[in-house]
């Protein structure tokens, strides 16, 4: 219960979500995510410390470097929630457009 | 597909922020949620009482897979035509507390509108039980997305 609430503080900033979906991509090392942004180095690392312990990121020591990447199970427990409840709305949604089109164009 | 709505849910917190841009005038979304015919349309409900006015209030009844009926009930708190409605929204027998939800529509241009959607629940309970509901009703939902990710990141 104590991950699911973390991970729910975690996607709520924008910068870190951003983070998510680059490393979703690949896994990346703080300075190639950090040359995404504009904010400084420090920030970045603050956003990578958040992800990490919401276990979300994993690091991975690649040689001299540390490299990021995707934890699948911290990913699962915001799809869990987050996604359905979405995914809900955003279907509800489309009805309701192309209801409203439909209305629209009898007009 | 990406999906156009977006949910915000913050830790600890009891309310939900859900927002869309429609590809309508904001006349005709903001019609969806004020004409009994086509709320039965949209949200596949049966609209037993709808009196939208000010301290107005309406019913909704849905039927579950299973042939049961699911009673929904709430009041007009205030509205503004065009921009804003704020009322309560219930479901019945469930014991899942009664939620405020404040709409505010917005024209972006001749064609296209923004609404956004605050939802106040009774407590941050309330609010993460009614957030896990669709999760749990196991509503088809994209695995797709999920997926995807899981497979890029290997």
């Amino acid at each position: 219960m104590k991950l699911r609430r973390d991970v729910f503080q975690a996607i709520a900033d924008p910068t870190r979500r951003t983070i998510i979906s680059l490393v979703a991509l690949q896994a990346l090392t703080p300075t190639a995510i950090a040359e995404n942004f504009d904010y400084s180095r420090q920030t970045i690392s603050k956003h990578i410390q958040i992800l990490t312990e919401c276990e979300i990121l994993e690091q991975e020591q690649k040689g001299r470097e540390i490299y990021y990447h995707l934890n699948p199970n911290g990913m699962k427990e915001i799809a869990e929630f987050i996604e359905p409840f979405r995914k809900l709305w955003d279907d509800r949604f489309n009805k309701l457009e192309s209801v409203m089109k439909n209305y629209q164009s009898k007009k | 597909m990406e999906l156009k709505t977006n949910v915000i849910a913050e830790d600890g917190k009891q309310e939900i922020l859900i927002t869309r841009t429609f590809d309508l005038p904001v006349e005709l979304l903001f019609k969806a949620y004020t004409e009994s015919e086509i709320i039965e349309q949209w949200m596949g409900t049966k609209v037993l009482k709808f009196d939208f006015q000010k301290h107005g209030s309406f019913q909704f009844s849905t039927s579950d897979p299973k042939g049961n009926q699911i009673g929904f009930n709430g009041t007009i708190h205030d509205f503004t035509t065009n921009q804003k409605i704020i009322r309560t929204f219930e479901m019945e027998n469930m014991p899942f507390g009664v939620q405020l939800e404040i709409y505010e529509f917005e024209k972006l241009s001749e064609n296209t509108s923004r609404l956004k959607q605050n939802v106040i629940y009774q407590s941050v309970n309330h609010r993460d039980q009614n957030l896990k509901l669709p999760f749990k009703q196991g509503i088809n939902w994209a695995h797709n997305r999920l997926e995807e990710i899981l497979t890029k990141s290997k």
